[in-house]
């Protein structure tokens, strides 16, 4: 466990040699989600649109769980989860947006999604994720 | 003779001691004053608005390794600010030929990272004028804009108090308060 500045203890997933795609455009939602992830001990990387995403399984790389921005350029999440996938790729996405009336977060499920949250992500909305997608059990 | 030179001899240490208790002591009155006046300062930043909790998650990330994740996501932040204010202000310049989707696309980025550092009032600023887009009021959006230069900018002095302030602290040897907003 490792502690955070208020002193509550939080698990470190290091051991589980977890690894996580932050897929975003925003390099203030990129710092944070990283950030989150870091304090986990889940070893990630980051792309800034769903088209590098894609990129990146097509180079060979591969990541237990792709938090995915819904709105960027390029190619947006929803895109980027469809194409995915296509391609067969099985590691689980989730979808972190702003955009959260039903229609949209449905589409963005029906895209291919594992789980989604809505943005801003916290320390509690990032294990939430990690609990429904079995990388965590709560003790 | 001999007590004298002893006494000598000894009392630069007492009084070096003294000296050194009385610094102390007051370097820990500095500290807490310090620690006061931030705990205070932070609490109306909150109380007034400018930010939420999500600025409280924010800080709880802070660490050792990360001295100053805060103070650089902010600054990130007011970045984004600065190019999205500029890039909409371009958008509503002609009065006839106003591109609102690009105009929604910038209110849609900027509410989300308003929201992602707790910039509560930015973020409010930006659904007002998401509200103004959706029906491409113009005017309502100049308006919008000029709040949210100013909401923007605003909050950026009172961050840029609270990080000297932090600094203040830490050069005094105290630590930084932990203060838990929910």
């Amino acid at each position: 466990m490792t502690r955070d500045q208020v002193g509550e203890e939080l698990p470190n997933l290091a051991e589980s040699k977890l690894t996580a795609l932050v897929v975003d455009d925003s390099f203030v939602n990129q710092t944070i989600h990283q950030k989150l992830l870091n304090r986990l001990g889940i070893k990630n990387d980051v792309v800034t649109n769903g088209k590098e995403a894609v990129d990146v399984y097509c180079s060979g790389g591969n990541y237990d769980l792709i938090l995915m921005d819904m709105d960027m350029p390029i190619m947006n999440g929803i895109q980027a989860t469809k194409r995915l996938r296509e391609m067969g790729i099985e590691s689980k996405i989730a979808g972190v947006t702003t955009r959260a009336n039903e229609g949209e977060k449905k589409e963005f499920m029906e895209a291919g999604l594992n789980d989604f949250q809505e943005k801003p992500l916290t320390i509690s909305k990032l294990l939430s994720i990690l609990h429904k997608l079995n990388f965590y059990v709560q003790t | 003779m001999v007590l004298f030179v002893c006494f000598e001899q000894l009392s630069p240490i007492f009084l070096y001691n003294s000296v050194s208790w009385s610094t102390l002591a007051m370097n820990t009155t500095v500290v807490a004053q310090l620690q006061r006046q931030f705990q205070d300062y932070i609490v109306s930043l909150y109380q007034q608005g400018f930010l939420d909790s999500q600025f409280s998650e924010l800080r709880k990330l802070q660490d050792e390794g990360s001295p100053d994740f805060v103070s650089e996501v902010v600054s990130l932040f007011f970045d984004d600010c600065s190019k999205l204010i500029n890039t909409m202000s371009r958008s509503l310049e002609q009065p006839d030929n106003v591109d609102f989707k690009q105009l929604d696309s910038g209110v849609h980025q900027l509410k989300g990272s308003s929201s992602s550092v707790g910039a509560r009032r930015v973020k409010n600023v930006c659904i007002s004028f998401k509200e103004c887009c959706d029906v491409q009021n113009r005017e309502g959006c100049l308006r919008c804009l000029q709040q949210v230069d100013y909401e923007y900018k605003m909050l950026k002095t009172k961050l840029q108090d609270l990080f000297n302030l932090e600094q203040q602290i830490l050069q005094a040897g105290g630590t930084i308060p932990q203060v838990d907003i929910n």
